[in-house]
């Protein structure tokens, strides 16, 4: 097991990429605290971890509020003494162009997807300083790296946490603290049907453009879970302050 | 660590050809891929070292198979790649990681240095390659692992032709990553930043610096050191592995943050 005696805080944990980290975490040995807005997907999702042997906790957290990512912190503490790694995964989309995108989801993304990243972060740290050691990985998206059509707040909230994570790697190297990122492709996610209906596309319309990429497919959760899996293990000692694109070669070009 | 330790290793049943595999990076994935089960295929130009390192992976209960070859040379490239398919009938994982350096800047650098750090560095990838597709494509799938370089992303000084080759390394691994993602075979590079290998000490003496103020300096990093080849090696495994199985055509940078503060 490559996460054995680990402790790690997953959030959005209850459903796609979060979802398949937790569980797999677990397998791996650590002790997995996953937060969420949604408390019934929230429990399933521990409920599975623990039937299997694992230890899990749902800490019902929303991101964009400094106290409750204290608290997410703090809870992770009294539950299982320490602190390894932070997977900073949750994160909204909304298909709009800048005449689209309202101020409300703007912020709503913006806040979400990068102050949420930036806040766990900063209480996560205070614990992995004291330890002398920790791993922090956020996700980002390939369209935090290159742009696309209709996602504004989207690309400006990935683009963001690509640097955060880079500003961060700097900062906090020296203390023994890493600091990568994941920037996935087109994934079997809830988000992907949902971004179909969003933008009035049929599914198969949708989906056929998704695959529309070297390797001819979108990825699994599994797949984008053994990314964040290497880069919370020691196999990844020498990283920080990476892009770790998982995308079946999709902005290769 | 002894092969019997593991149950069943990342690469059980996999065949790796491996290039520069005498030393270093190389020499670090060798044991590291043969650990994890995998039967590799070593080639360098360093027959003695080679040897030694295929000896010690057979001695651990590994199988390893070596060729002294010169992966510049179409024809020696073609001899290395029957002989893997001699012996194993396939080759799942080509690991081009031969390469050399040379610290200079175009007004120091002499044209046989540029043709030969090109030579090494990118056109054996070239050549390798389009001897080990066809048996990938056969097979059905495949993995190539480039070694480029931090100085494949961004500039370094006194170092025009290295900065050049491992730039070229970068988009030849994302326009073959193209071409063959469809054949399912992936196709990535790994940038490491200073490893402590020999090439690091080669470059103090080339540029007629203090070896160990070289290294000093080379620890100037977030995380404040150089880096082992057992970490490059991590990330080889990583991405020769179906732990990659959606990631081809990216540079993966094993650099300590060397490049956080860079584009």
């Amino acid at each position: 097991m490559r996460l054995e005696n680990k402790v790690a805080l997953i959030t959005g944990g209850t459903s796609g990429i979060g979802e398949a980290v937790a569980e797999m975490f677990a397998r791996e040995g650590a002790k997995v605290a996953i937060t969420g807005r949604n408390e019934s997907r929230g429990h399933a999702v521990t409920a599975r971890i623990l039937e299997a042997g694992g230890q899990a906790v749902f800490l019902r957290t929303d991101v964009r509020k400094a106290a409750e990512c204290q608290r997410a912190v703090d809870e992770t503490l009294r539950s299982f003494t320490r602190l390894d790694i932070l997977f900073n995964n949750a994160g909204v989309f909304f298909p709009q162009t800048a005449l689209e995108c309202s101020e409300e989801e703007w912020d709503l993304q913006i806040d979400i997807n990068l102050k949420g990243t930036f806040l766990m972060s900063k209480y996560a740290l205070r614990p992995m300083i004291t330890q002398g050691s920790g791993v922090i990985i956020n996700n980002s998206s390939g369209w935090g790296l290159v742009g696309g059509d209709k996602a504004v707040a989207y690309c400006a909230s990935k683009g963001g946490v690509v640097l955060l994570t880079k500003a961060m790697a700097i900062d906090h190297g020296r203390q023994g603290i890493r600091v990568n990122c994941i920037c996935p492709g087109d994934v079997d996610t809830p988000m992907l049907p949902e971004d179909a209906r969003l933008r009035g596309l049929d599914w198969k319309t949708y989906l056929s453009g998704c695959e529309n990429r070297p390797l001819g497919r979108i990825g699994t959760v599994d797949e984008i879970a053994k990314a964040v899996l290497f880069m919370a293990s020691d196999d990844s000692s020498f990283m920080t302050g990476t892009a770790l694109v998982v995308d079946g070669g999709g902005i290769a070009d | 660590m002894p092969l019997a330790e593991k149950t069943k290793g990342q690469l059980s049943g996999k065949i790796a050809v491996i290039t520069g595999a005498a030393s270093g990076i190389g020499r670090a994935t060798a044991m590291l891929f043969a650990r994890e089960e995998a039967s590799v295929v070593l080639a360098d130009t360093k027959a003695d070292a080679v040897k030694h390192v295929a000896d010690e992976i057979t001695q651990a209960g590994g199988r390893a198979l070596f060729e002294a070859i010169d992966v510049t040379s179409a024809a020696e490239c073609r001899q290395l790649v029957e002989h893997a398919i001699r012996e194993f009938g396939r080759i799942d994982i080509l690991f081009n990681n031969a390469g050399i350096i040379r610290r200079a800047t175009v007004l120091d650098l002499s044209e046989e240095d540029w043709d030969r750090v090109m030579e090494v560095n990118v056109k054996s990838i070239y050549l390798l390659s389009r001897q080990v597709i066809p048996h990938m494509q056969k097979a059905g799938s495949g993995t190539i692992i480039n070694t480029a370089s931090g100085w494949g992303l961004a500039g370094g000084a006194k170092a025009a032709v290295y900065c050049a080759s491992k730039g070229a390394v970068v988009l030849l691994t994302k326009a073959m990553a193209i071409d063959h993602g469809p054949q399912n075979i992936r196709v990535n590079c790994i940038c490491p930043g200073d490893t402590n290998t020999g090439m690091l000490r080669e470059e103090a003496k080339q540029l007629g610096e203090d070896s160990n103020r070289f290294l000093a300096e080379s620890a100037k990093r977030p995380l404040g050191r150089v880096g082992t080849p057992e970490e490059i090696a991590q990330a080889a495994l990583y991405l020769a592995s179906d732990a990659s199985s959606f990631v081809t055509g990216t540079a993966l940078v094993v650099d300590g943050g060397g490049l956080a503060g860079s584009i």
